[in-house]
C-alpha cells in the first residue's frame, strides 16, 4: 500500500443547482469539505476516482476532479487557493456561499 | 427602440421550450453532460466556481424599465438579490440553479430578452455605445445596425461553429466609448465625402492572451454593404482562421499571421461575390430598424436649467457629481447620466435587485423608460432633463448610486476573478475595492483626473486590463497571487495595448504600487490638465519603472 504525498479528495458540482460537493464516505457526495472522505493511499484513491467517474455517469453531479488537502485535527482544508475559495464562498461576500450556511468554514 | 417582431418572439419562446425540455432530459439523466455541455453553453449557462452561472445579453446595451425590472426580479426570485454587469453589456447571474433556468428564460422572454449566443463560438452579442442616441458628438445612432447585425447573426447557420468566439462592436462618434479597435469587427459609423452614411471596417482586434488593437481593413462601407461585408469577412475567418489550437483561433491571429494586406484582399473577392445578393440591405429596410431607435419626442428646451444651477450652488455634492457623471447631450436642456455602480469599496458593475428596480423606475420617469448598460460596468440614463437631475441624484443618493467618479481612479472595471471564475488565477474584486477605498477621497480623484484603471483575474482580460491606463492582470505564482502592472494601454479611439513595467506585486503590495504611479505623474505632469495616459505617452515608462522598483541602495564601501 502506497501513501500518497499529499492526501486528496473528489470534488465536483451537484448536477440539479450547481451545490459544489465533495466526495464523502458511502459514496454519498456531501457540502462541505470538513465531511469529504480523504485518501492517503494510492488505492483509497483509485476507488475513489471509480466512484467519482460512476456518479459522473450516473448524472448526480458534474465535472468531478480531485484536489489535494490537508488534514489537521479531522478538519480538511484544500490545498490550493482557488479550491479554499471554492469550499467557502466568494472572499469579498461572506453572505454568500458555504460561509454563509455554515460559519465555521468562513474564511 | 426595438421591439420583436412575431418571428423574433416565436424563435426565443421556442429556444425556451427546446431548452426546458433538454434541461429535463438532462436532469432525468438521457443526455450525459458531453452531449449537454455545448447546448447549455449555447443558452448562456456556464458552471463556475461555486455554482451555474447564467449570462444574459443586452443587444447593444439598451433596455426599458420593464426589463430592468425583470432582471431585478430574477435575480431576487431565482438568485442570490444582486446581478453582475459585466464589459461585454451582459448581466451575469451567479447563483442560478439548473433546473430553474428554463423558468428565468421564460421570465427573461416575456420581455424580450434572452441568454442566447452569449457563449461558444459563435457571433456574441453586439456591443454599442453607451451613449447611442444621445450623445452630442454622435454622426448617427449605431444601434439599428447592431440591430441588423444581430438579426443576421441570430443562428446564422453557416456562424455557429466559428473557430472561436467572435465579437463585433459599432460606434456612431468619432470618439471611442465601446473600445471597438478591440473587437474582432469593430465599425464606426461615418459619412463620406457624398454625405452618405457608411462605415470604416476595423478586424483583428482582441485582449486575451495575446492582445492586438484592430487593423482598418477599408476606410469606407456603404450603408448597404453592411452585411455582405461583414458575411465576407466571416467566410474568409470561417474557413481560414486556425482550428488546430484554440489560443491561435481568434481572427486576430489570422490577422497577424496572413497579414493585413493579403486577407483584406480574399475578403473583397467574397465581398465582390456576394455583394449584389441577398445581404444587400434595401434602404427602406434600414429606415424601417431605425425607426425604431427614434429619437422620443423630446420637448424644446433652453440649453440651460436655472433650477439645475440653483441646485448647484446649494449642493456642492451635487455639483460635483453633475461635473463627473453627466454628459453633453445632443437635445437641448437633456443631459446623460452615468450611474457609476462603483461605490467605495464596491464591487464593480455589481448591482442589487432593490437598486436595480430603483434605476427601472428613474428610466420610466426621467429617461423616457431607456436605460443602457456600459461595457465599463456602469448604468446609464440617457435622455434627462437638466431640471430633473436633482431628483435623480437624489434617488441615486438615497440608493447608494451616487458616486461622483465616473472616468476617475475608482470608477474600476473588474472581472469576477478567483472569487467566482472557474478561470482565474487570482482575485480581481479584492483589489477594485482596496484601490477604491485607498483612493475614495474625491478631492484627490478629481486632481487625479481621468485615469481609467482595469483589472483581470486571468490572461482571458475580460477585465480589459491590456486597454487600461493602468491595467492589472492577477496570475498565481507558487500558489499565490501575484499581479502584473500594465501602464499606457487605452480602449479609446486612440486605442493602444498597454506595456508591463516590470516584475508582479504581491496583494498586499499592489495598491501601495498603484498610488507610487500615481504620485509620480502627479509629481510630473506638466499641467493640471495633462491627463495620467498623456504624461504617459509623453514621459513612457521609465519615471515609472524607476519609482516603482528602486534601485538598491549602494552598499557601503569598505
Ligand atoms: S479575465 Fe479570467 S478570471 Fe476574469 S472573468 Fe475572464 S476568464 Fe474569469
Amino acid at each position: 500500500m502506497t501513501d500518497l504525498k499529499t492526501p486528496v479528495v473528489f470534488t465536483a458540482n451537484r448536477l440539479r443547482d450547481g451545490e459544489v460537493v465533495w466526495l464523502g464516505a458511502n459514496g454519498r457526495w456531501v457540502e462541505t469539505v470538513d465531511a469529504s472522505l480523504p485518501a492517503t493511499t494510492q488505492a483509497e484513491q483509485t476507488q475513489l476516482a471509480a466512484i467519482a467517474a460512476q456518479s459522473d455517469a450516473d448524472n448526480v453531479i458534474v465535472e468531478p476532479y480531485e484536489i489535494d488537502v490537508s488534514l489537521d485535527a479531522g478538519s480538511v482544508t484544500p490545498v490550493r487557493f482557488r479550491e479554499r475559495i471554492r469550499a467557502s464562498g466568494p472572499t469579498i461576500r461572506l453572505d454568500l456561499g458555504k460561509q454563509a450556511q455554515n460559519t465555521a468554514h468562513a474564511a | 427602440m426595438y421591439r420583436y417582431d412575431e418571428f423574433d418572439h416565436e424563435f426565443v419562446e421556442s429556444r425556451v421550450a427546446q431548452f426546458r425540455d433538454q434541461v429535463a432530459r438532462r436532469v432525468s439523466g438521457e443526455l450525459s453532460e458531453d452531449n449537454f455541455k455545448p447546448i447549455r453553453l449555447q443558452n448562456g449557462v456556464y458552471l463556475q466556481l461555486h455554482a451555474y452561472m447564467l449570462r444574459v445579453a443586452v443587444p447593444y446595451g439598451t433596455l426599458n424599465s420593464q426589463q430592468m425590472r425583470m432582471l431585478a426580479h430574477i435575480a431576487r426570485k431565482y438568485d442570490r438579490d444582486y446581478g453582475h454587469f459585466t464589459t461585454r453589456q451582459n448581466i451575469q447571474f451567479n447563483w442560478p440553479k439548473l433546473e430553474d433556468i428554463p423558468d428565468i428564460l421564460a421570465d427573461l422572454a416575456s420581455v424580450e430578452m434572452h441568454a442566447i449566443q452569449t457563449s461558444g463560438n459563435c457571433i456574441r452579442n453586439v456591443t454599442a455605445d453607451h451613449f447611442a442616441g444621445a450623445s452630442a458628438d454622435e454622426i448617427a445612432d449605431p444601434r439599428p445596425y447592431a440591430e441588423i447585425l444581430r438579426q443576421w447573426s441570430t443562428v446564422h447557420p453557416e456562424f455557429l461553429f466559428l473557430p472561436r468566439k467572435f465579437k463585433i462592436a459599432v460606434i456612431g462618434a468619432g470618439v471611442d466609448r465601446a473600445a471597438m479597435q478591440f473587437h474582432d469587427i469593430g465599425l464606426e459609423v461615418k459619412r463620406n465625402a457624398a454625405d452618405e452614411l457608411g462605415f470604416g471596417v476595423f478586424i483583428g482586434g482582441g485582449l486575451g492572451r495575446t492582445p492586438m488593437v484592430a487593423k482598418q481593413v477599408r476606410d469606407f462601407v456603404a450603408e448597404a454593404d453592411l452585411l455582405s461585408y461583414c458575411e465576407a469577412i466571416l467566410r474568409v475567418y470561417n474557413l481560414s482562421g486556425r482550428r488546430d489550437n484554440k489560443y491561435k483561433a481568434r481572427i486576430k491571429i489570422l490577422v497577424h499571421e496572413t497579414g493585413i494586406d493579403e486577407l483584406k484582399q480574399q475578403i473583397e473577392a467574397e465581398f465582390e461575390r456576394i455583394r449584389e445578393g441577398v445581404l444587400k440591405l434595401p434602404d427602406e429596410d434600414v429606415r424601417s430598424i431605425e425607426a425604431y431607435f427614434a429619437a422620443p419626442a423630446f420637448e424644446e428646451l433652453p440649453n440651460e436649467s436655472a433650477k439645475l444651477e440653483a441646485a448647484q450652488a446649494a449642493d456642492p455634492g451635487f455639483a460635483r457629481w453633475v461635473g463627473r457623471n453627466v454628459s453633453a447631450h445632443k437635445a437641448p436642456g437633456y443631459a446623460i447620466v452615468t450611474v457609476a455602480l462603483k461605490g467605495t469599496g464596491e464591487a464593480p458593475g455589481d448591482a442589487t435587485s432593490a437598486q436595480m428596480d430603483v434605476l427601472a423606475g428613474l428610466g420610466e420617469a426621467y429617461s423616457f423608460d431607456e436605460l443602457r448598460v456600459s461595457h465599463e460596468q456602469n448604468v446609464i440614463l440617457p435622455h434627462v432633463r437638466l431640471d430633473d437631475l436633482k431628483a435623480v441624484y437624489d434617488a441615486l443618493l438615497a440608493h447608494g448610486m451616487a458616486s461622483a467618479n465616473a472616468g476617475l481612479i475608482t470608477d474600476i472595471i473588474a472581472c469576477p476573478g478567483l472569487d467566482y471564475c472557474a478561470l482565474a488565477t487570482a482575485r480581481s474584486i479584492p483589489v477594485a475595492q482596496e484601490i477604491s477605498q485607498r483612493f475614495s477621497d474625491l478631492d484627490r480623484q478629481n486632481e487625479i483626473g481621468e485615469l481609467k484603471l482595469k483589472i483581470s483575474g486571468c490572461i482571458n482580460a475580460c477585465g480589459h486590463h491590456h486597454a487600461g491606463h493602468i491595467g492589472i492582470l492577477g496570475v498565481e505564482k507558487r500558489g499565490e497571487e501575484l499581479y502584473q502592472v500594465t501602464l499606457g494601454g487605452s480602449g479609446d479611439e486612440t486605442a493602444a495595448i498597454g506595456e508591463i513595467i516590470g516584475r508582479g506585486f504581491a496583494s498586499d503590495e499592489i495598491t501601495n504600487a498603484v498610488e507610487t504611479l500615481v504620485d509620480t505623474y502627479l509629481a510630473r505632469r506638466l499641467s493640471d490638465d495633462e491627463t495620467f495616459l498623456e504624461a504617459y505617452r509623453r514621459m513612457g515608462p521609465a519615471p515609472f519603472k524607476e519609482a516603482l522598483y528602486p534601485p538598491a541602495p549602494a552598499t557601503e564601501a569598505a
